[in-house]
């Protein structure tokens, strides 16, 4: 028998947050929202005492929701003109949604914005890109980290091309020893996050396929896109014992613990790995198709900031936009949030050497966000939810590729007019 | 004794009434009324009848995910039917026998779990089964059935049943604990003149125990029918609101949580949300009305 009250107590969750910020949308205080709880000390002890050093006599206070929470609890908090007077935005629908609603604030032409190239600002501008809402603050790349001292007893290189990439697990597979791949499909998200538009960017040239399918001439039925779903379908081998019932905890401890060799990556696990200590472990670039070829990252705007529209303290929240925009804000977070990156024009050095090697990706491979992240979000079925299912149903051999494509297509050409 | 006047009656209702009213009932009603609304780009809602409850059961982009998700809840309340309430009524049997050694420490043993939070037991019975850290195998192991052992949890056949067995597991002490207490209230003369009448262990359950504690296994099966309709955290604390793999182990609950407050870039529609809410009432409504009207009603009392 299960206890009878699980719908009330989201309910009782978001009034209880209700009562405790009653007085944020006035002045005062500098109340920020986001998702990032991870951060809270980093927040608190660095980042907003620099901005104070600038700006004495403004107060602001980092109050994050957790990360699965953060999306629901806001807009509740939002609509009852309780949120924070500064919002951390998610990329694009979330956050468009609360613009459309007119619970963001406009930001072009405010100070700081200028900071920052276009193809930044596109996760926070409306379709037609004419009206920017949040300034951006950080991406994430994605890639592949590798057990060094794993890859150099057993003489591997970093792989270069798919070829090699499966060269490279066969190798791991055949030794015994070691879980080539650190990954399981419990969770699902990081099936599609971290491994469908991590490595597919190289199979449909980033931009210019994402820009396809969003303008109707590419349908997920065509091979640049099935060819993804075709290389998670040869990672099964290769996954640790199990995997449809392992988490992602699991998977980042199996790499900790150097169970396992290869952990398809987000740069945000940099720190994680870091706080285990002893692990030495570098990052390659998801492996191109043929060698030679242009490679392609997935260099995602994950998170930018937005001002509420109904807060009381517009002045001091425009005042932190600009100090947001400036070098000083984009060296200290890209060093001590290690694995988000500024997405400002600014020079930053780098500091750690992994995070630094998935920087400098951007010089020579071509960067493109997340697949779904634009439009495909905003209908019913949700692309993103769809995604996780159909990669994880891949990666568990439940699912062929053809039939992955077919039902990605078919859920896609439901609700958008350009793909009918 | 002094009649009490209706104003005392009254004077000693009102609170409660009125924290009812404003914290239950209101908002209930407040939800049913909610599902009748649309929300458009701007946040407005307009009413619209029953145009949210016609898109969640014509629509298959919706009346699919929601039959899955009735599906596998009925299936959710077969095996607690199936495991949970026998088993429940075996250990209470057994434990109301005279001269168990121990009785009370196995009650409380049995009871423990119950009282624990679910995400704890979600997250231990995760690693008990989990091949990487898991002891499941090992145990199989001592007995030579290593080979069986599976991924329980993440395969798509087996991860709904895992999930209502780890359910049972924990609530098994609610049934236990109901009909304990229905089985020793049940006079000794009754047994001993059964007894006596030559009936032995199994007659006297079956023909005289059994017949008596009817009305508390009827209570049960409807509290275990409201509960598990209602339910939500253990698959929440487990396999997340998508439910996977493949949602088979969404149930109402985490449908309705998708739906209403949406989950990662999802974005969550109140209105539709509500419409689900209202199904689910209707579902946990009609089954208790169905128990009321066909069940409770032919079932003797007695009293001694």
């Amino acid at each position: 028998m299960t206890r009878p009250t699980p719908l009330f107590r989201p309910l009782a969750l978001a009034a209880a947050t209700l009562m405790i910020f009653p007085l944020a949308a006035q002045a005062g205080p500098l109340v920020i929202e986001s998702w990032r709880v991870d951060d809270k000390t980093l927040w608190e002890e660095e980042i907003i005492p620099a901005f104070q050093r600038k700006h004495p006599g403004v107060t602001v206070k980092f109050a994050p929701t957790a990360p699965t929470e953060y999306d629901s609890s806001l807009t509740a908090r939002m609509t009852a003109g309780t949120a924070g007077d500064l919002v951390a935005c998610r990329a694009f629908d979330v956050s468009l949604n609360l613009y459309k609603k007119g619970q963001l604030e406009k930001l072009d032409g405010k100070p700081g914005l200028e900071n920052f190239p276009d193809s930044a600002k596109v996760a926070w501008q409306t379709d037609d890109g004419r009206e920017t809402y949040c300034m951006p603050m950080a991406s994430v790349i994605h890639g592949f980290f590798y057990n060094k001292k794993i890859f150099n007893e057993l003489k591997l290189a970093p792989p270069a091309t798919q070829q090699d990439f499966f060269k490279v697990l066969e190798a791991l597979k055949a030794s015994g020893k070691y879980t080539p791949l650190a990954l399981g499909t419990a969770d699902q998200w990081e099936a599609h996050q971290v491994v469908y538009t991590g490595i597919g960017p190289n199979h449909w040239k980033g931009e210019e396929g994402r820009k396809a399918l969003l303008n109707g001439k590419k349908k997920f039925t065509d091979p640049e896109f099935v060819s993804v779903w075709e290389s998670m379908a040869k990672w099964t081998p290769y996954l640790g014992k199990g995997a449809s019932s392992q988490t992602y905890a699991d998977s980042q401890n199996l790499f900790a613990l150097g169970r396992a060799a290869i952990f398809p990556a987000g740069s945000w696990d940099i720190a994680y790995f870091r706080q285990q200590g002893k692990l030495d472990f570098a990052a390659f670039p998801p492996p191109v198709t043929a060698p030679g070829a242009r490679c392609h990252i997935s260099d995602h705007t994950d998170i930018g900031m937005g001002v509420n529209a109904k807060s009381k303290n517009k002045e001091d929240a425009y005042k932190f936009l600009a100090w947001l925009g400036s070098q000083e804000f984009a060296d200290l977070y890209t060093n001590r949030v290690t694995g988000f990156f500024s997405l400002s024009n600014h020079l930053v050095a780098v500091k750690d050497p992994v995070a630094k090697q998935m920087m400098d990706w951007r010089k020579s491979c071509s960067s493109t966000i997340r697949l779904n992240a634009q439009v495909m979000n905003r209908g019913e079925p949700n692309m993103e939810t769809e995604f996780w299912n159909v990669d994880s149903q891949v990666l568990n051999g439940k699912m062929t590729p053809k039939q992955a494509a077919e039902r990605m297509q078919a859920g896609f050409a439901k609700w958008y007019a350009p793909q009918k | 004794m002094k009649r009490v006047s209706s104003w005392q009656v009254w004077a000693f209702l009102l609170p409660a009434l009125a924290v009812y009213s404003v914290f239950s009932a209101g908002p209930l009603i407040d939800t049913l009324r909610l599902g009748l609304y649309i929300t458009d780009e701007t946040g407005a809602k307009h009413y619209a009848g029953l145009a949210n409850f016609h898109t969640l059961l014509t629509d298959p982009g919706w009346s699919d995910g929601f039959w899955n998700a009735m599906g596998n809840n009925v299936e959710f309340f077969l095996i607690h039917m199936a495991a949970q309430n026998p088993i429940g009524l075996l250990l209470a049997a057994l434990l109301s026998q005279r001269g168990v050694k121990g009785a009370a420490a196995y009650r409380t043993v049995l009871f423990l779990p119950t009282l624990l939070s679910v995400v704890i037991i979600g997250f231990v019975w995760q690693l008990i089964l989990s091949p990487l850290w898991g002891v499941a195998e090992r145990m199989l192991g001592w007995v030579g059935l290593e080979g069986l052992f599976q991924p329980w949890l993440g395969e798509e056949g087996s991860a709904l049943a895992t999930l209502s067995l780890v359910s049972v597991w924990q609530f098994i002490g609610i049934p236990m604990m109901l009909i304990y207490a229905a089985l020793i209230a049940i006079p000794d003369e009754i047994v001993e003149a059964a007894v006596v009448d030559g009936a032995g262990p199994w007659r006297v359950f079956w023909s005289v125990r059994l017949p008596l504690i009817l009305p508390t296994l009827g209570l049960v099966t409807i509290l275990t029918f409201v509960a598990n309709f209602n339910a939500f955290d253990l698959i929440y604390a487990v396999k997340g609101a998508v439910a996977g793999p493949n949602y088979s182990t969404d149930i109402l609950g985490t449908f309705f949580y998708r739906t209403f407050f949406g989950y990662q870039s999802q974005v969550g529609s109140p209105t539709m949300g509500a419409a689900v809410a209202t199904l689910m009432f209707l579902v946990i409504l009609s089954g208790v009305g169905v128990y009321f009207y066909a069940v409770q009603r032919r079932l003797q009392r007695y009293t001694f």
